[in-house]
């Protein structure tokens, strides 16, 4: 146990490089940050306990002295009993510590921010309901503001799911049939990478998102650029690549606004590019990525529910051009 | 025994050369197929139940390795998520229903009749049974997996993943059906070992001088037969969800996803404690020998075995933690689950002051008996962790979880249960496992086991979720795989050395001689390997330690008849001789009926009809079984 | 002993050629040549019946024996809008598909042509809205839907309220639910 520390401690100097990332050892908010406190409570405790039985067995193994029966007996009765009496109180107050800390649910006094997140086989869908109606949805990156609460609504679409951003808070599973809700707040901007900890079949373990957490004003700015529709081609082979898109199979699954491709299959694609990473964290984003992506999705992600749709050289080349420009 | 009648061919009047023809005649079987295919005798079906788990030991232990392989490095490209998928149910599946609950109770119908004195286990022919069932849920499994038909919905199966449409083609149906099987196995056997624990002690073994063993598999079996019902619940509303279109497990018909949980749990929690117990049964029968005085706190310990029994009926829900269930309830599961700590507590406290007042001899078992106590206890503070609900939402479906349970599994108990293979070998085979390779065994064991499983505590707080196929370049991950990797090259290295080990000995060990140990126990009393009767005369039990108390002479009873398979049935309190009752001779009967179940079962993955043809050869089966025998059953 | 070691390995053996028959095996990504080939179909001139393309049978005609596929095309039946018009497959707007009746015939390439290029009287041509695979996939999967006897590989029922039997509970149509 005591080595156990000693790798955490070590982990988290390595680990002080990629913070944020995704480890439950970074905390970056209120609610990560009670369970960081109450992680390394029990570990001290239950290190110490753990080291206390090996002391007294290595102790045990060493000591030759044989008592008399009777004295034997009285002795160990003792030990055991007062051994089982510690076990009951150290028993009782990590579940009153747990119990405590699972009650101090962190919310602020703010109104918190409510984002509608759905799970399904293998990518997120994020919806941001507006006041009237005209609901924000986008997939995968979740952009939240720094030090407001955030609530998020949690549901399935297919199989489980699970909600996990150690960084920012435990998980939540995403069930088919009920509704979860996990609140939490970001203390400071960055981004934060969450994974499904469910398994929920062939591509769990490519079933990423981001959380990014900035700037009351910087996330007006971004809510209110992916409300807008997409915009129009900038070139030549961008419009090209907008026919490509609206011809072939692609806009039958996906939804780009302002164009005719309206499929609610797949993710919202009116402004991937903006997205840091493409496919649920598969791959970052890029044009040669989207390019990839698109040329042989089943390659990269075997098993995800996007075809491999033919297309030319040149279409390939219009289509990752429109997409790149989607920002 | 002096009350009982006297007829010519009882035991009483015959010398000792010429009781052992008669018995031998009576109760050995016979040579050849028939004789193989047919026998009851309880040494022989353990014997195959032991083999038969280790081998699925090792076959789940060269999936491990492949996934490792993968693992090792991030985008691995050695197995696709699909084989991936399937390689970790069919490992956790096979490591649970074919190795570990079957290895113990094997462990049980080999041990039980020899340490309480009987002839043969209760229900001989459920018992042949038993191991067919058991024998084909294996094969069935592993043969899916070869064919590429290996469910790959993980070995907890959550609904609707594993419901009718997203669970594709039969995969699922031959997972559901494989838990019939080996329920229906390990049913059969908990119900002989209750009565045979109960009814067929030797005289005088009250239930204050029952072995610990003994205690830890009663208490086993009654948890098996409380808690499997659950799973078979689960497992065929499953089945009926996917063949014939019911809804248990459909929320917009009125079924509800979070049922199979309940039910699955409700089974899944005290499958656990299935296998641990045994476990701790194990290090109380082989401690004794090894710091020779008897186990400290004879009463507590059997107490904490029956509150763990009970108690791990509590704790169902917090696997469920992260389901959004009412807080309040979530902490009352927090507390049983953390209650339960106190009776493991008072064991492990009741086996240090054993130690502490004995003089220990460092041979192979005790050696494990150590490598349990260290990582056993780990397991269980960083079970106290999972416990607490806060806690569990970050470590939840984490490495961090599959680090727990390997640390209570194998450390609570493959480690005791290999211990118990170097202690029981003898009486198996008469020879013994070869002491230097059992120390490099246990020492690569308990290092490489550590080195493999303890970063995993630490890839869990850093994010990595359980049954991922793969993990990107940019996670933290790399180094801490890559070491957990080469450190299951080297387990697997020390489960080679122990196989090979185990192997060997079996034929060039050294001989043992009836008790190599100095062991206290009734199942060393009689020769190793025990002949078939295992005992000539039924011993008579004056202590809890009869062995160590009687000195040289173990007092006998008499007046068993030996014309015929006789056994003594005894009081359930002080074990006072009952009745005499006759035991089954060899019969087919248990094969004919497991290949008809089989059938069946086999034949309902396909269509349901299958259950009502199917049913006909069973009912005949079954009938030919119980065919009303000539002779009579009991006699007082 | 030895016999039972043998016994053993002729056993492992078995078993391991078993590893040749790869039952239910899931290729999610089919090359694009064969995926072009799949194309292929000659159809009669009035457009009912057809052989369907040689890179069909030489595949093991999986679109319709494999319940991987059979429930891909399930899938793409909800996601297309199929039930917009066909409804759960006893017909609306359009005609039933579980009835027995075939306005085009009842072949796999009579079906593939139909959802390909769209049929007189408000079925939709999906050329361009599916790959030539996820067609032959829905095509599979619209002819398990009107089995007249349970088939061995057909999708189970839907996490939804039940309007009839499932797939694999056939004849649906014979069989109303409520």
């Amino acid at each position: 146990m005591r080595r156990r520390i000693l790798l955490v401690s070590a982990a988290l100097t390595a680990c002080s490089g990629c913070s944020g990332w995704q480890s439950a050892l970074d905390p970056q908010g209120p609610a990560a940050a009670s369970l960081d406190r109450l992680l390394l409570g029990f570990v001290l405790v239950l290190g110490g306990i753990w080291l206390c039985v090996m002391l007294v067995l290595a102790a045990g193994l060493w000591r030759r002295a044989a008592a008399t029966p009777g004295t034997a007996r009285r002795r160990s009765a003792w030990a055991v009993g007062g051994a089982c009496a510690a076990t009951v109180l150290v028993v009782s107050g990590l579940t009153l510590a747990s119990y405590l800390a699972s009650r101090a649910a962190p919310l602020g006094q703010d109104e918190p921010l409510v984002i509608r997140v759905r799970g399904l086989q293998w990518w997120w869908e994020v919806v941001y309901p507006g006041a009237d109606g005209q609901d924000l949805v986008t997939a995968n990156e979740i952009h939240i503001p720094v030090g407001r609460p955030v609530r998020i609504e949690l549901s399935a679409a297919d199989v489980i799911h699970s909600f996990w951003v150690p960084n920012l808070a435990g998980k939540q599973d995403m069930i088919p049939g009920r509704d979860n809700v996990l609140t939490f707040t970001a203390w400071e901007a960055g981004t934060y990478r969450g994974q499904c900890a469910e398994f929920c079949g062939m591509q769990h373990a490519r079933m990423a998102f981001l959380i990014v957490a900035e700037s009351q004003e910087s996330f007006d700015r971004w809510r209110a650029a992916q409300e807008a529709e997409a915009a129009a081609p900038a070139g030549e082979e961008e419009a090209r690549g907008r026919q490509v898109f609206e011809q072939k199979p692609c806009g039958a699954c996906h939804t780009i606004r302002g164009t005719e491709a309206r499929g609610t299959t797949g993710p919202d694609l009116t402004h991937i590019a903006s997205r840091q990473y493409l496919a649920a964290g598969v791959l970052p984003m890029t044009r040669g990525a989207l390019a990839a992506w698109t040329a042989d999705p089943q390659t990269i992600k075997p098993g995800n529910n996007m075809p491999l749709v033919p297309l030319t050289a040149a279409e390939l080349q219009a289509v990752s051009a429109w997409l790149a420009s989607l920002r | 025994m002096n009350t009982m009648p006297q007829p010519d061919q009882r035991d009483a009047s015959l010398e000792d050369a010429r009781l052992d023809i008669m018995l031998r005649q009576v109760w050995d079987t016979p040579r050849g197929l028939w004789g193989a295919l047919a026998t009851v005798d309880h040494k022989v079906i353990a014997r195959r139940y032991i083999i038969t788990a280790f081998v699925f030991l090792a076959f789940g232990g060269v999936l491990a390795l492949l996934m490792r392989w993968q693992l090792a490095r991030p985008e691995g490209q050695l197995l696709g998520p699909d084989v991936y998928n399937q390689a970790f149910t069919v490992h956790g599946t096979s490591m649970m229903f074919l190795f570990a609950v079957p290895v113990m109770e094997a462990m049980a119908v080999y041990l039980v009749p020899l340490m309480v004195g009987t002839r043969n286990i209760a229900f001989p022919r459920l018992n042949a049974f038993s191991y067919w069932m058991y024998l084909v849920g294996g094969i069935l499994l592993w043969g899916a997996f070869i064919v590429d038909l290996g469910p790959d919905i993980g070995w907890f199966a959550y609904v609707p993943l594993a419901g009718p449409q997203y669970g594709i083609g039969k995969r699922v149906d031959i997972w559901a059906q494989m838990i019939t099987f080996t329920e229906i196995s390990a049913l059969a056997v908990a119900v002989e070992i209750v009565v045979t624990v109960l009814k067929q002690r030797a005289p005088g073994m009250s239930l204050d001088r029952i072995p610990l063993f003994v205690w830890a598999m009663l208490v086993t079996s009654f948890i098996v037969i409380l808690a499997m019902p659950a799973v078979m619940v689960a497992s065929t509303s499953l089945i009926l969800d996917r063949l014939v279109g019911t809804h248990f497990f459909n929320p917009a018909e009125g079924g509800d996803v979070l049922l199979w949980q309940h039910l699955f749990w409700f089974f899944g929690h005290p499958e656990v404690y299935i296998i641990f117990l045994p476990a701790v049964g194990m290090i109380s029968a082989m401690l004794p020998a090894f710091v020779r005085r008897p186990v400290f706190g004879y009463i507590p310990m059997v107490l904490a075995l029956v509150g763990t029994g009970i108690l791990s009926f509590g704790l169902w829900v917090h696997h469920m933690f992260t389901t959004g269930l009412p807080r309040l309830g979530e902490s009352f599961f927090t507390a049983s689950s953390m209650a339960i700590a106190v009776p493991s507590g008072i064991q492990i406290f009741c086996w240090l002051a054993t130690i502490w007042y004995g003089r220990p001899v460092y041979r192979v078992p005790f050696l494990f008996i150590l490598a349990f106590f260290f990582t056993f206890i780990i397991g269980g503070m960083t079970g106290v962790m999972v416990a607490s609900v806060p806690l569990d939402t970050q470590l939840h479906d984490s490495y961090f979880v599959v680090a727990h349970f390997h640390y209570v599994l194998v450390g609570g108990a493959v480690f005791p249960l290999l211990g118990a293979v170097y202690y029981w070998f003898p009486k198996f085979t008469g020879r013994m496992m070869s002491e230097r390779i059992g120390r490099w065994v246990a020492g690569l064991l308990f290092v490489a086991f550590n080195f493999t499983f303890f970063p995993m505590h630490l890839l869990g707080l850093l994010g990595m979720p359980r049954r991922v196929y793969t993990y990107q370049t940019e996670m933290a991950w790399g180094g801490l795989n890559l070491f957990v990797s080469v450190s299951a090259v080297m387990l697997a290295a020390g489960f080679l050395l122990f196989f090979l080990d185990a192997i060997r000995s079996a034929r060039h060990g050294e001989p043992a001689g009836d008790n190599p140990w100095g062991a206290a126990t009734l199942e060393w009393a009689t020769s190793s390997p025990p002949p078939s009767y295992n005992f000539a005369r039924i011993p008579l039990v004056q202590s809890a330690d009869p062995l160590w108390d009687a000195g040289d002479e173990l007092p006998v009873t008499s007046g068993l008849r030996v014309d015929r398979r006789e056994l003594l049935v005894t009081t359930v309190g002080g074990a006072l001789p009952e009745a005499r009752e006759s035991s089954p001779r060899c019969s087919l009967w248990p094969l004919w009926s497991a290949i008809a179940t089989t059938a069946l079962l086999m034949g309902s993955i396909v269509t349901p009809w299958a259950v009502v043809w199917g049913s006909v050869p069973v009912a005949i089966a079954l009938i030919g079984w119980f065919w009303p025998g000539g002779s009579k059953e009991d006699e007082s | 002993m030895d016999k039972r070691w043998a016994a053993l390995s002729t056993l492992l053996l078995a078993l391991s050629l078993l590893g040749g028959c790869r039952v239910e095996n899931r290729e999610t990504r089919l090359d694009p040549p064969l995926a072009e080939a799949l194309d292929h179909i000659a159809l009669m001139p009035n457009g009912i019946g057809g052989t369907p393309p040689e890179i069909y049978t030489i595949m093991g005609k999986p679109y319709r024996t494999s319940s991987f596929h059979l429930s891909q095309g399930k899938r793409l039946y909800e996601w297309f809008g199929c039930q917009a018009c066909h409804g759960d497959g006893q017909g609306g707007n359009a005609p039933s598909l579980i009835d027995g009746w075939w306005n085009y015939g009842p072949d796999l390439t009579s079906i593939y042509a139909s959802i390909r290029d769209g049929r007189p009287g408000g079925m939709p041509a999906f050329r361009n809205r599916l790959t030539n695979e996820q067609i032959w996939q829905l095509a599979g999967y619209v002819q398990v839907m009107g089995a007249y006897s349970p088939p061995s590989a057909a999708p189970g029922r839907s996490d939804r309220p039940q309007t009839r039997p499932a797939e694999n509970r056939a004849p649906a149509a014979s069989a109303p639910l409520r």
